[in-house]
């Protein structure tokens, strides 16, 4: 069966206070899912104080802030700062989010930060992202051709067919949308996920391409693809504003569109 | 612990180049459903309002036959391609999903054929007259 409730060790106990100095102005409180493999403890939430008038605007200013000034033990992926890697990906307030782009006056009260849900924990707010990438590496997300490509320049492309590219392209791999998905929290194992079939359809949409047969067929299977249910949570995640649910029915209606009906 | 590289993994058994017929099946029978439905409240007003006698000769004209076999046949279709759907989704005990796609699929194509030997008894004047 699915498995609805939390196993005995993955269950979450309270943690630390860390409150902020006596002369703080702008207090906010954040309560972070902390684990660490090597203790063999349960997970816990620690509640950190932070002093707003200290630190930058966003979410990831604070937990920054945190590391740097009240715990060096909190540990997270973070690069760019500005939604353009995906490395900062968690759940924030309930909803899985970029911590870069995610302003703290977006929040009122104590504000949660977890991993992405049920992806397994490699540490604190660290999901192991291998099955993820595993599965993107399987849609084989790059360009396949058999005709030579022209000898004096590059595979052309109008720019009419570029534009289908829009809204596919920008995605950053950051799997906020996946990890929303109750489909793929139950079936990660066969179900491919929001994100990777955008990317697939990312590579059936392009004009330069010519393994669309072989990539549908691929694709053509019951857990593959139709595990989605068009719960559309995985628009309401994206941080980029993308619609893998609308590349999801492209793809339903490519692989029904090339049968007799 | 397996130490099958993540890529096999994921790419498990490969494609099973199945589920498009179950996906154009399962929309195809909402669509009439839903019009067969619009009937069905029709033909529930008849029936609370006529009595015993008058409501049995109603289903018994023609249309209204194919109709009444027409719904419960897609219904339970339909139902059918639905709960195949959630156990897939939830069930993941493999002799337990195994076993319930089974049943459902059996239990589904029994209560088709009942209902629509129901409806023809009804139709051709077989059922005893009186409730």
């Amino acid at each position: 069966m699915a498995e609805f409730t939390l196993p005995k060790n993955s269950r979450i106990k309270k943690g630390k206070h860390f409150s902020a100095a006596a002369d703080a102005k702008r207090v906010r409180t954040f309560q972070v899912y902390r684990w660490d493999p090597d203790t063999g403890e349960n997970p816990r939430i620690d509640r950190y104080e932070v002093d707003l008038e200290q630190c930058g605007p966003m979410i990831l200013d604070a937990i920054i802030y945190i590391k740097n000034h009240i715990d060096p033990t909190l540990t997270f992926r973070r690069s760019c700062r500005e939604g353009i890697c995906g490395s900062c990906a968690m759940n924030i307030g309930g909803t899985n989010t970029l911590a870069c782009t995610k302003a703290i006056a977006d929040f009122k009260g104590d504000i949660k930060i977890y991993p992405l849900p049920h992806m397994q924990v490699v540490k604190d707010l660290i999901p192991d992202m291998t099955n993820f990438y595993a599965q993107h590496a399987a849609i084989k997300p790059w360009i396949q051709t058999e005709s030579p490509p022209p000898p004096d320049k590059e595979r052309l492309q109008s720019p009419k067919d570029r534009e289908k590219l829009d809204g596919l392209y920008e995605c950053i791999m950051c799997a906020c949308c996946s990890a929303s998905c109750p489909s793929y929290w139950w079936n990660s194992d066969r179900y491919l996920g929001p994100a990777i079939l955008l990317q697939a359809y990312r590579w059936l949409a392009d004009s330069r391409d010519e393994a669309k047969g072989e990539r549908l067929d691929e694709l053509e299977d019951p857990f593959r693809v139709y595990r989605c249910h068009t719960i559309m949570n995985c628009t309401s995640a994206c941080p980029k504003g993308l619609n893998p649910a609308k590349a999801i029915a492209e793809i339903k209606k490519e692989l029904v569109g090339r049968r007799s009906l | 612990m397996s130490l099958r590289s993540p890529l096999a993994k994921a790419r498990n058994h490969g494609s099973a180049r199945d589920g498009v017929h179950h996906w154009w099946h399962q929309r195809l029978t909402a669509i009439l459903l839903v019009a067969l439905t619009v009937w069905l409240v029709m033909a529930i007003g008849v029936a609370s309002d006529a009595g015993f006698a008058a409501t049995r000769e109603w289903l018994a004209l023609p249309w209204n036959t194919v109709f009444a076999i027409l719904f419960s046949v897609t219904a339970f279709y339909h139902g059918q391609l639905g709960l195949q759907v959630v156990i897939e989704d939830y069930i993941h005990t493999r002799w337990l999903e195994v076993s319930l796609q089974i049943a459902v699929k059996l239990l589904a194509l029994l209560l088709s054929v009942m209902s629509t030997l129901a409806i023809l008894r009804i139709a051709f004047g077989v059922a005893p007259l009186a409730g």
